[in-house]
This record gives structure tokens, sequence and C-alpha cells, in this order.
């Protein structure tokens, strides 16, 4: 038990949010009469929120940092516009474009990055501006139309599905998807509890390993088995997926991770531990432009034209997400994990509350609430922690610590292997 | 019987895992100076959190009687209404503010409709300002006053409240000499003024100079409480009260087993960041030897902050001139992770800004300076890290819960311990090291002391800057002086004294 109250002790924050989540995903199946979780709905969520979600994983990136991007709605809109004319004007063949335009926004993002990290202009100005910039930009180079229709091979960005193997009423090959993903969890998992072991680490029992694997592969597979029943897995999911393993695995496992969380939790610290502090936040930077610029190509591609409008308020919807998924104003704390969760939060609500009818006008009244709540919450938690300590303190002064010494030998007989979770023997 | 005006019984206060206080007992006399000391995590803090209501009534246990009669505080200004007025390490002023406007901050001199009245505050204030012998004008911004005349206008602040009952956690640390020594003769004044105080402070020389009473604290419980009037009290005695054992020595025995050459800085210069013109570092020079201590002494401003953060890796000012040698070869580092990467470590002069990420766990704050020693091709193992984290936390003796556990939740000794063991994860063959025992308590001290003996045994070379001239004589095998970004004078074991270094330290180019 003591490994499931440390887990739950080390990780509240993030059961707090997926809590949330499934509240908010169990309300609106219930007021829309099941029709959430319908899987054509599901499938739409993904496609509604793909932008969001890119964007949302960038932004968390910039705000560990401690910095903040007001830009990304104008860049998205840029970047669309000058692909649009790429594509359409200039006659270039989609994979040319597609790779044209990350690197455009790479671009735009090393420009902004430059003057934040090198000149040391807060963030907010420098962002500020580019939304301008970008903005009118986008309006300069569409002259103040819209361009469209675009190429049926850019399209699929945003509305195509992965081909089927065969002719079945459910799409096989997502299946064998859910199943290969949730053998590589597995493994992955295995490895990392084999190696904790190898190094006398402390590791959760070998019971909770398994129930933990097991509603992992679950869950994977309930979902994919969804998807699969309507047109399986759309392109841009096998992306996002990639994007989302991509850079949890950058910002938990790698060198250049653990440096964008010391640059947001202490520059000055960072900086005098051999951390590049500047490069770093110019390279946050740049990354956060290249996936506006794929967001932008997402959005572009759903829609089907380019519109000097589009991508407006995105930059809002992700700074919301990244919040509501668990960052910190100060910096220095989030999850890409997080970032997706708080994606889908905001996500359910805006298919949720159309799908039972509410105006626009309610929807963004709601949302905003829901933002100031989610961090009110989460700052009320930190809180509690601090000053909760007298009261569950207070009770214990009456009963001096016989540390509960639980039921030992019948639950978990893998603890009897590491010794650091044992009893510490009392020093009298 | 004396005048009791302050009793505080059986007070218990806990926190998840930690009794922080366990029947404690304070028992301060109507207008003497009371002393506070212990340990760092001994319980001080906590103890007048509770007596000044910022943990509320039932949040602890035990009472706390005022003039004989039970109080329960609910809050801050509970307390100061009951007269208890407490002045944080850490000052609460507003600095664009005016010295008046401070005062009175929260406690406005108002006329009808909430108008304030210039004439009162600024009038009063100045009453205020001449008890303490503070001659400002009361429309100074507090921002251009010293940090000394600050403290001063911080008791102002509690004497416009009509304080009976003054707690100063630390007047002193971060004072001068001879602001101190103005501080604590104000203090006795206003004891002549019938105001108690209850003063918290690791300086021992002074509580023994100022002190009526001096309770000691030990693991949150009351040890004893000593008066001078019953007998003479020296430092050696307060320290056995506070350690719980007899201290011999302050510093460590060690056997200097000195070699070559190792580091060698020739004619280093170094210009301030922003001010154009402004030398800071003079063409200073210095040599560090195999398995030596040497030390760097200097009064606030001497530039050997500067001195040490420019030679690592340029991370302080703009560098003139001046070369760096490591075994006779020169070396150029251009970054932090230059210097590094040629084995020299970095410990700041302060942790929380500049050494630890408080918000982040133990083992990333170790392994933060070396990542590259537990990853491969940029990509960490995480079991290699949580080893080499686990291994230097337990030989730093660091006290923790685990090292998953928040750098911010640790006391001020054990934070410097885990800055240590940063460092020592680079393995360096230099560490400078820069004020490491600041704000540290004595036995924390010592076991840092022992840290760097055993890491000079091993044939790395220190570099120690201290304020604190008995640590430098203490624990260096030679100790270099720096005035105005000079350095001015070289001292070994056998000729360095206080005086012999004072008068190096002030020697400016006249």
């Amino acid at each position: 038990m003591t490994a499931l109250r440390d887990l739950l002790r080390n990780n509240a924050r993030q059961y707090g949010m997926v809590m949330a989540l499934a509240i908010i995903v169990i309300l609106f199946e219930i007021l829309t009469g099941g029709l959430l979780l319908q899987p054509l709905n599901i499938t739409n969520l993904i496609l509604q929120n793909s932008y969001i979600l890119i964007l949302a994983i960038g932004m968390m990136l910039v705000i560990i940092t401690g910095h903040i991007d007001l830009s990304v709605g104008s860049v998205v809109a840029f970047v669309g516009a000058v692909s649009a004319v790429m594509l359409t004007s200039w006659g270039l063949p989609t994979p040319v474009v597609v790779v044209l335009a990350l690197g455009l926004g790479a671009l735009i993002g090393a420009w902004q990055g430059f003057w934040i990290a090198y000149v040391r202009i807060p963030a907010f100005i420098v962002t500020l501006a580019g939304m301008l910039v970008f903005r009118g930009a986008t309006m300069i180079v569409l002259g103040g139309e819209s361009i469209g229709p675009l190429p049926d091979g850019l399209r699929a960005i945003g509305t195509g599905y992965l081909p089927d193997l065969t002719n079945a009423s459910v799409h096989v090959l997502t299946l064998v998807m859910g199943i290969a993903a949730s053998a590589a969890i597995v493994w992955s998992q295995w490895r990392s509890r084999a190696r904790g072991l190898r190094y006398g680490l402390p590791v959760s029992s070998f019971n909770l390993f398994i129930t933990k694997v097991v509603a992992t592969a679950v869950v994977v597979n309930v979902f994919t088995l969804v998807l699969a029943l309507y047109n399986g897995i759309p392109i841009i999911g096998v992306l996002l997926i990639g994007l989302i393993v991509v850079f949890s695995f950058t910002m938990n496992s790698t060198t250049a991770g653990r440096h964008v969380y010391a640059v947001g939790g202490n520059e000055k610290a960072a900086m005098l531990s051999g951390v590049k502090t500047k490069r770093t936040t110019f390279w946050v930077f740049v990354s956060m432009g290249s996936l506006s610029a794929l967001a932008g190509l997402v959005f572009m591609a759903r829609l089907n034209a380019a519109t000097p409008k589009a991508g407006t308020m995105f930059e809002l919807d992700a700074i919301a997400a990244a919040f509501i998924g668990g960052a910190s104003a100060t910096g220095g704390v989030g999850t890409v994990i997080g970032a997706v969760v708080g994606a889908f939060v905001m996500g359910v609500m805006n298919n949720g509350m159309s799908l039972i009818g509410l105006g626009v006008d309610w929807q963004q009244t709601i949302k905003g609430l829901v933002l100031l709540a989610a961090v009110a919450f989460d700052i009320y938690n930190k809180n509690r922690i601090g000053a909760g300590r007298p009261l569950i303190g207070l009770r214990r002064t009456g009963t001096p610590p016989p540390e509960p010494t639980g039921t030992p030998a019948t639950s978990d007989t893998d603890d009897t292997d590491h010794p650091e979770l044992a009893t510490p023997p009392s020093r009298q | 019987m004396a005048d009791t005006i302050l009793q505080m019984r059986g007070i218990s206060k806990a926190f998840p895992g930690v009794m922080a206080l366990e029947n404690v007992d304070l028992t301060v006399t109507r207008g003497e100076i009371h002393a506070l000391i212990g340990e760092n995590g001994a319980g001080k803090s906590t103890l007048m959190k509770v007596l000044s209501g910022i943990y509320p009534y039932g949040a602890y246990g035990g009472d706390i009687l005022m003039d004989g009669q039970t109080r329960a505080f609910r809050d801050i200004s509970d307390s100061e209404a009951a007269g208890i007025a407490i002045i944080h390490q850490e000052l609460a002023l507003i600095p664009q503010l005016s010295i008046a406007e401070n005062i009175f901050l929260g406690n406005e001199r108002t006329r009808r409709g909430g108008v304030l009245d210039w004439g009162r505050t600024i009038g009063e204030a100045k009453h205020l300002l001449d008890r303490v012998g503070l001659a400002e004008d009361p429309t100074t911004p507090v921002s251009a006053l010293g940090v000394g005349h600050r403290q001063l206008v911080e008791i102002v602040k509690a004497l416009s409240k009509d304080v009976r009952l003054l707690i100063l956690d630390e007047p002193t640390s971060a004072l001068n000499e001879r602001d101190s020594a103005n501080l604590l003769r104000l203090l006795r004044e206003l004891n002549d003024q019938g105001i108690t105080s209850i003063l918290i402070s690791h300086k021992l020389n002074e509580i023994i100079q100022v002190a009526d009473a001096i309770t000691i604290l030990r693991d949150g419980r009351t040890i004893e409480t000593l008066r001078p009037s019953e007998g003479e009290i020296t430092e050696d005695r307060i320290i056995r009260g506070m350690v719980g054992r007899d201290l011999d020595q302050r510093y460590p025995e060690r056997e200097p087993d000195i070699g070559e050459v190792r580091f060698e800085v020739r004619d280093w210069t170094v210009d301030h960041p922003t001010q154009a013109e402004r030398r800071v570092v003079d063409g200073a020079g210095l040599q560090v030897r195999r398995g030596e201590i040497v030390g760097i002494a200097g009064l606030m401003g001497a530039g050997r902050t500067e001195f040490a953060m420019s030679l690592f890796g340029r991370s302080y000012g703009r560098y003139v001139s001046g070369t760096l040698h490591k075994d006779g070869h020169r070396v150029q580092l251009n970054g932090v992770d230059d210097a590094i990467a040629a084995g020299i470590a970095y410990v700041p002069e302060d942790r929380k800004e500049q050494g630890l990420i408080l918000d982040t766990d133990l083992r990333r704050n170790i392994t933060l300076a070396g990542l590259d020693r537990v990853s491969r091709r940029g990509v960490i193992n995480p079991a290699r890290e949580v080893v080499a984290a686990e291994e230097l936390h337990e030989q730093m003796r660091v006290k923790s819960r685990d090292i998953l556990q928040t750098a911010g939740d640790l006391s001020g000794g054990n934070q410097q311990k885990i800055v240590l063991a940063k460092w020592m994860f680079t393995d360096p063959e230099l560490l400078i090291l820069d004020e490491p025992t600041r704000g540290i308590d004595v036995g924390a001290k010592y076991e840092i002391y022992l840290i760097i003996q055993r890491l000079v045994a091993q044939g790395k070379s220190v570099l120690f800057i201290s304020s604190e001239l008995p640590e430098l004589l203490g624990m260096c095998d030679r100790v270099y002086a720096m005035c105005e970004g000079r350095i001015t004078g070289e001292l070994d074991r056998e000729h360095a004294t206080q005086e012999s270094l004072m008068k190096l330290m002030t020697l400016t180019n006249a």
C-alpha cells in the first residue's frame, strides 16, 4: 500500500487532471445522451482539436521556460497563407511545400527566439509584436481574400485516414496498431522496471505493476477499437501520437529536456551549472515556431482554404490548455502529457457544448470559468498541502509515531527485495 | 519572581513526519533582551510563528500567556494588537515608497474619508525616527537607504504600532560590524523605554554581549535557559547546549599534504557588466596547489565573488585581460561548460538564487551540472541518475525524506550540502567555495568543513571565499587578501592573524 500511496502522492497533480478530464467526459456523455463517445464523434474530436493539441505541446515548452507566446495564432495564419500561395500560384508539389512551411515556421521561431533569448526583451512584448506583424503579413500575402480549394495531397493531412488492409467492416490495421502499441508499452514498462531492479531501486510491487500495465493496454485497445468501428485512425492521429511520444521523451529523458526545466526553474542556477540558457530558450521558440507551422498546415487542410482570419485566438486556447494541464505561471513545471490532457479538456467542452446546442457566447463564458477554476484548484491544492500540515500534524501529536507496520509478508512479496521501503528500525 | 511579560507553556507543533516543536517552554521577563538560539531546524522560527499567530490558535498544542492571561491569536493582526511585532530576516519594506509611507503602511494616518494626512504622517515619522536616532528625511525613498538603515525603519514601523514585545529574526546577519553594534545599542535603549525583545541570532558573540537571558532550543525541545547574571557564559558553553555535546574544535584537524601548483591566475582584470569604466577586478593573480585550501579574504565589495565568477567561465562582468593556467598550460574558458570541463566548480554565494532549483527534487538538482555522466548521446539513464544522486545524498549526510523531496523544503545547511553534492558530481579538481557556511548552524558548518577537508585529502584544490576571518584562519593553508579588486597580499598559515588580514583587506590604493 505504501507504494500506491507514494505513487498517488508524487503524481497527485497528474491524476487530478486526468480525473477532471474523465468527469467532463462523463458529464457530457450524459448530457448529450451518449453522442459524445460515438465512434464518429471521437474521430471528430481528434480532427477538430488536432491543431490546438499541436500548439499546446509547443506552448507547454514555452511556458516551462517561463515565457509565453502570443503570436502562434498569427503564425498559423501566415504559414497557411504562404503555403497556399506556394501550392496554388506557384504550383509547387505538396511535400516540398510542407518542408518549406515547416522551415518558415522554424525561421519565425528563430526570429522571435533571438529577441527573447539574446536581446532579452520580454517574450510577452516580442510575441505581441509578432502577433500583429504576422497577422498583417497574412493579409498582405492573401490580399484580404481566401485561397482555396487546395490539392488533395495536402487535404489528406487534415482529413485523411490510414488505408485499410482488408475490406472488413472494422478497420483491421487500426486494431493491429492498437495491439502493437500496447505491446510496445508493456515492453518499455517492463524494461524500465527491470532496470530499476538491476540498480536496486525501489520499484512498484509486482501486482501494482501488472495492474497498471494491463489497465493501460485495455484503454489503448478500447480506444483503437472505437476508432476502427468508424474510419480507422486519421493520419493526423498518427502524427499527434508521434509528436506526443517524441516531445514527452525529450522532456523526460534527455539532457536537452532537463535543461529546459532547469532554465524555467532558476535561470541563474542553470547558467552557473553549465546550461546554455540562451541557446535553450532560443531552441524552445524555434520548436514553437515549427509546431505553429504544422498547426497552420493542418488547419488549412481541414478548412480546405487559407483565410486571413485563420488561427484567431488559437494562442489563447493553447495557453489555456497548458495551464489547465498543470503548467505553472512562474515556469519550471509542466508535462507534455499535461498539455495533451488540457487540450482535450478544452476540446471535449467545445464539442460537448456544441452537441447540446449551447451558443458560442455561452461556450466562451464557460470555458473562461473552467480555466480559472482549474488554475485556482491547483493553487488551492498547493497551499492546502502547506497549510494542511498543522492539521494532520495535530492529530498525530496525540499518538506518537508508532509507524504503521502494516501487513507484512502477506501483501506484496516483492517489497521484501527492497529494504528502502521497509520501516526503519526505531532508534531509541 | 520577576515580572513576566510572556510565557509559552508546553508548545507542540507537528508537521507530517516531523515534530517541529515538542513541549517547548519560554518565559520572557519584562524589559529584557531574550536571545533564542539553536541550530537551523531546531524550531526557533516555528516557535515565533506560533507566537505571532502565523500558525493560528488551534494549530498547535500548549498555551501562550501574555501578562498572565491566556491568548489565542488567530492571525498576525491579533498578535499585533497585543503588542507583538516580528521583524523577519527578509525585510518587508517597499523600496519605491518613502520612509514615512513605509512606517505607516497598513496603519495610515488619515483624515476623514480615508484621505492621507501628510502632515501627521511625516511629523510622526520624524518623531519616531528621532527615537531610534536615524537622521533621515521621512520623505526619502527606502531604496536610497543602506541595509542597516532599512532595519531601523523596520523597527520604527513596529514602534508605530505601540509594540511591547519585539521579535527580531537574525537582524544582524546582513549588517556590517558598525551597523550591528548600532542596532544592538538601540535594542538596549528600547529596553529602557520598556520594550522587551526576543532576538534570534547565530552570532554568539553578539548574544553574549547583549542578552539578559538565553534560551537554547534543540530538535524542537527547550534545552535550557541561561542567565548571565547567574554566572559567566562563554561561547563554548552555548555551543554545548546547541549541539548537545562538547564541540572541542570548531575546525577539524588536518595534516596538509600539499603538492605542486595546479592552477595559476595571472593579471586577471574584469569590468562591471553594465557600468563602463568601472573596474571590478584589477590585475588579480594567485596560485592554488594540489591538496591546498587557499582563502580569499576581503570586505564587502572587494571583488571576491566577481573575481571567482569571472574565472568560472566568465559568468560575471566583461573580461578585460588575464590568463588562467592549469598544470602550467594556459586554458581558455569561454563559458561555464568549458569551466566544468576543465575541472572547475563554483559553489555560489547565494544558494537559493544561484545554486538550486527550489521547485525541483534533490535528484535533479544534484545531477544538473553533470548530466552527461549519466546519459548517453543526450538520453538520460534514469536508474543510473537515481543511483548517483542517492550515493552523493548519503555521502553528504543530507537530512531529507528521500532524493525526490523538493529542494525548497530543506533547511539551509542541507540545501548547501545539496549544492556541494551537485559539484562533487562533476568530479572537479578546483572547487571554488563562495561563503559556503553563510547562514548555517554550527553543526552543519562542521560537517561542511569535513567535506572540504576530505576533498583536499583526495588531492583536489579549494579556493575558499569567506567574510568570517576565524573561519579562514581555521581552515586555510594560505590566505590572499583583496581590496578594491586587487590582491593586496598573501599570508600563510603561520603568519595570518585577524589583525594582519584586516590590515591587508583595508589597504586601499590611496
